[in-house]
């Protein structure tokens, strides 16, 4: 009687502490959005303009290259940083100079930017700059956008077609 | 600063052990079984996964709609299946992290342990690898949640071109094949885990590998009590085009995701570093201060090979013999792994005091408490004692009599103790009764020095406790270093109990050349009975 006692008790305080853990499992629920909010994203991989021009080498500095490795232009690998703004009703909400990735500054540039936002109507602008010029941009949209609760809003930019998405 | 959080983790451990042990019994002691429960857990999990991956089916849509059909349309085994697979998962966390945090209570990370508590690590970092994938293919809201966070921090580190997390914010750009990846990691990484848990306990002897039966009967019902009273259940199909908002988190494989909202990716990378490298450091923050190891005195060792049989810590080997004993083999110490336990001196059948050979010597002996030295320390000990009822108690340096009380012989270990030693404290009058105390039973500072003692007394085990050593003259005390009250309330009362004892009969003087000591005048004495 007392071993069943015992076993039982053991059974008990076991299957307690699985229950404990069972509950921490998915319990307490975590919420990392306040209610009524969504999520809007600026993301997008593009690579600006390259900084520096190609410049074709001369008959004399193409012949002093190894014969494998002859090549007509001397293009620098380097790109530019892109220049990205996102406004929202008129107000600027982010801007940064997204310099170019990998090692030798060849790769494109990235940028992955949450903003978590009450649900609502919004007027959104989005710009760009990936060449050299000074000012002014060379891709951008505006558009209002309708904000619903929990609602994952993306501006993402094709390179293909150069023109940015709001999807 | 170390020392101290030790302590204090060590008398939270004690205040939950000795209540464990009494009910479970120290055997089934499930916190003494917290490594072997991780590896039973581990099976769970690799049982339940292959029978779940019979119906599990990979593909955006159909992940989701697999895992569904087998909770809903087969609860009563997949659904279980299921409960069983992620209740095991989060049982290995607990257990893993409570492994951990218990023997670095124990201070079973330092001097030779280095290498079981380094490896550990690398077992903490692929269990929530692990886990992680294994949520990512349920491919509901959590999934996508974990999916997102994931893919953030690792896009944080400056290893891949084109961000991962892009995969992740529309439908269009996420396909079929990542399940097919997230399947392959979800069984590479744990075939992985299961690789480095053997390395784990490679260097350790007589690993626990697998909980008494009885315990793991107890947890496999309450794991099927608990997956039948709260099944594992999805959160609804993953949307890409919203934010998994409100989402039932694993906190024991996800603590760290909401840190990533409020800290951000890169203070989580460095938390996880620097938990990593002081995990790293900590068995030489500082050092542990070794004895020297033990030593062969291949004249007294004929190959017997139960020093290496009893080596907590696979320290010693038999290897072909150097001299020309007429021995096949002889035993070698590795100086790396051994502790200065002295389990092997217990072990040692050349190990009895009995001997009167000028300076005792025996096979195996450590060259900084020797044999010889044990005996001069229980000689002068018993001469210490005076009341009726002389009680001589031989102690652990890590249990609660270790050097915490008067008229005791503190050793390395217990199982230091040949168990002649207490044949010579009784046939040469030197006590009327001996204490043994040791460690709390489920926490043997060097694993299996109470199991070894215990044996011996038994019988079990050789060498033998003789059985002309009256039993009721013996007594053993298993407490921790926090229950010094306890151990001498118990001592205490035992003394009382052997001065009520009439004289014992095998009693015989101790020997001249023994009782003067080392150096001083040898003269035979008479002996009779005695090896």
């Amino acid at each position: 009687m007392t071993k069943v006692l015992r076993l039982a008790g053991q059974f008990v305080v076991i299957a307690a502490l699985f229950a404990g853990v069972a509950w921490l499992s998915d319990r307490p629920v975590y919420r990392q959005i306040p209610e009524g909010s969504g999520m809007m994203m600026l993301t997008f991989v593009h690579g600006a303009d390259r900084k520096g021009e190609c410049r074709r080498l001369t008959p004399e500095e193409i012949a002093k290259l190894a014969p494998n490795m002859r090549r007509v232009q001397d293009c620098p690998r380097v790109r530019r940083s892109l220049y990205v703004e996102l406004d929202i009703d008129g107000r600027k909400i982010y801007a940064a100079d997204l310099p170019p990735t990998g090692i030798a500054g060849d790769g494109p540039s990235r940028v992955y930017q949450r903003f978590v936002m009450p649900a609502g109507k919004y007027d959104v602008a989005v710009r760009m700059r990936d060449t050299a010029r000074a000012d002014g941009f060379d891709h951008e949209r505006h558009g209002t956008v309708d904000f619903a609760p929990s609602q994952m809003f993306v501006i993402d930019y094709r390179p293909e077609s150069g023109e940015f998405i709001f999807r | 600063m170390i020392g101290a959080i030790r302590g204090v983790l060590r008398a939270g451990f004690s205040l939950i052990e000795r209540p464990f042990e009494r009910l479970f019994t120290p055997q089934l002691n499930p916190l003494a079984q917290l490594g072997a429960l991780g590896f039973f857990f581990f099976w769970i999990v690799a049982v339940s996964g292959i029978y779940l991956f019979i119906f599990f089916d990979t593909g955006i849509e159909r992940a989701y709609l697999s895992v569904e059909h087998m909770t809903q349309g087969y609860w009563f085994h997949a659904g279980v299946m299921r409960s069983f697979h992620r209740y095991a998962s989060d049982l290995m966390v607990v257990m893993v992290v409570v492994h951990l945090l218990r023997e670095f209570s124990l201070d079973h990370y330092r001097g030779v342990r280095w290498f079981s508590w380094i490896t550990g690590l690398p077992i903490i970092w692929l269990l929530y690898a692990s886990g992680i994938t294994g949520y990512w293919l349920v491919w509901d809201k959590l999934a996508q949640y974990v999916a997102i966070v994931s893919s953030e921090l690792l896009d944080w580190l400056p290893i891949f071109g084109e961000p991962i997390a892009r995969n992740f914010i529309s439908t269009g750009t996420l396909t079929s094949r990542f399940f097919s990846l997230m399947v392959f990691m979800h069984v590479a990484v744990p075939l992985f885990l299961l690789f480095i848990m053997w390395i784990h306990i490679i260097r350790i002897s007589r690993p626990k590998m697998n909980p008494p039966r009885t315990l793991a009967l107890l947890s496999l019902t309450a794991l099927l009590a608990v997956s039948i009273w709260k099944p594992a259940l999805s959160q609804g199909h993953a949307d890409l085009a919203k934010v998994p908002a409100e989402v039932g988190l694993d906190w024991l494989y996800l603590p760290l995701y909401p840190l990533t909202n409020i800290w951000g990716n890169g203070a989580v990378w460095a938390f996880l570093g620097a938990f990593s490298l002081m995990i790293a450091l900590m068995p030489w923050l500082p050092p542990l201060r070794r004895a020297k190891p033990a030593q062969i005195d291949l004249e007294h060792c004929n190959g017997c090979a139960r020093c290496a049989e009893d080596c907590p810590y696979e320290a010693i080997r038999m290897v072909r013999r150097t001299d020309d004993m007429p021995f096949p083999t002889q035993a070698e110490v590795n100086p790396s792994l051994c502790v200065s336990c002295g389990i092997c001196v217990g072990a040692c059948p050349s190990s009895t005091p009995f001997r009167r050979s000028e300076g005792l010597k025996t096979g195996i002996d450590l060259p900084d408490y020797s044999l010889n030295e044990l005996r001069e320390r229980v000689i002068a000990a018993a001469g210490t004692l005076t009341k009726p009822g002389r009680v001589l108690v031989l102690a652990c340096e890590h249990g609660a009599a270790g050097g915490r009380l008067d008229g005791t012989v503190v050793m390395p270990c217990v199982a230091m103790m040949p168990p002649s030693l207490i044949d010579f404290v009784l046939s040469r009058d030197l006590a009327d009764g001996v204490v043994v105390a040791g460690c709390a039973e489920s926490a043997c500072y060097n694993r299996l020095g109470i199991q070894w003692t215990e044996q011996r007394f038994a019988g079990q085990r050789d060498p033998y406790l003789r059985a002309r050593v009256p039993r009721d003259r013996i007594a053993t005390i298993w407490a921790s270093a926090l229950e010094v009250t306890k151990a001498q309330s118990a001592i205490a009362s035992f003394a009382a109990t052997i001065a009520r004892l009439p004289p014992l009969r095998l009693r015989s003087p101790l020997a001249t050349s023994i009782a003067s000591g080392p150096g001083k005048n040898r003269e035979p004495a008479e002996v009779k009975g005695d090896s």
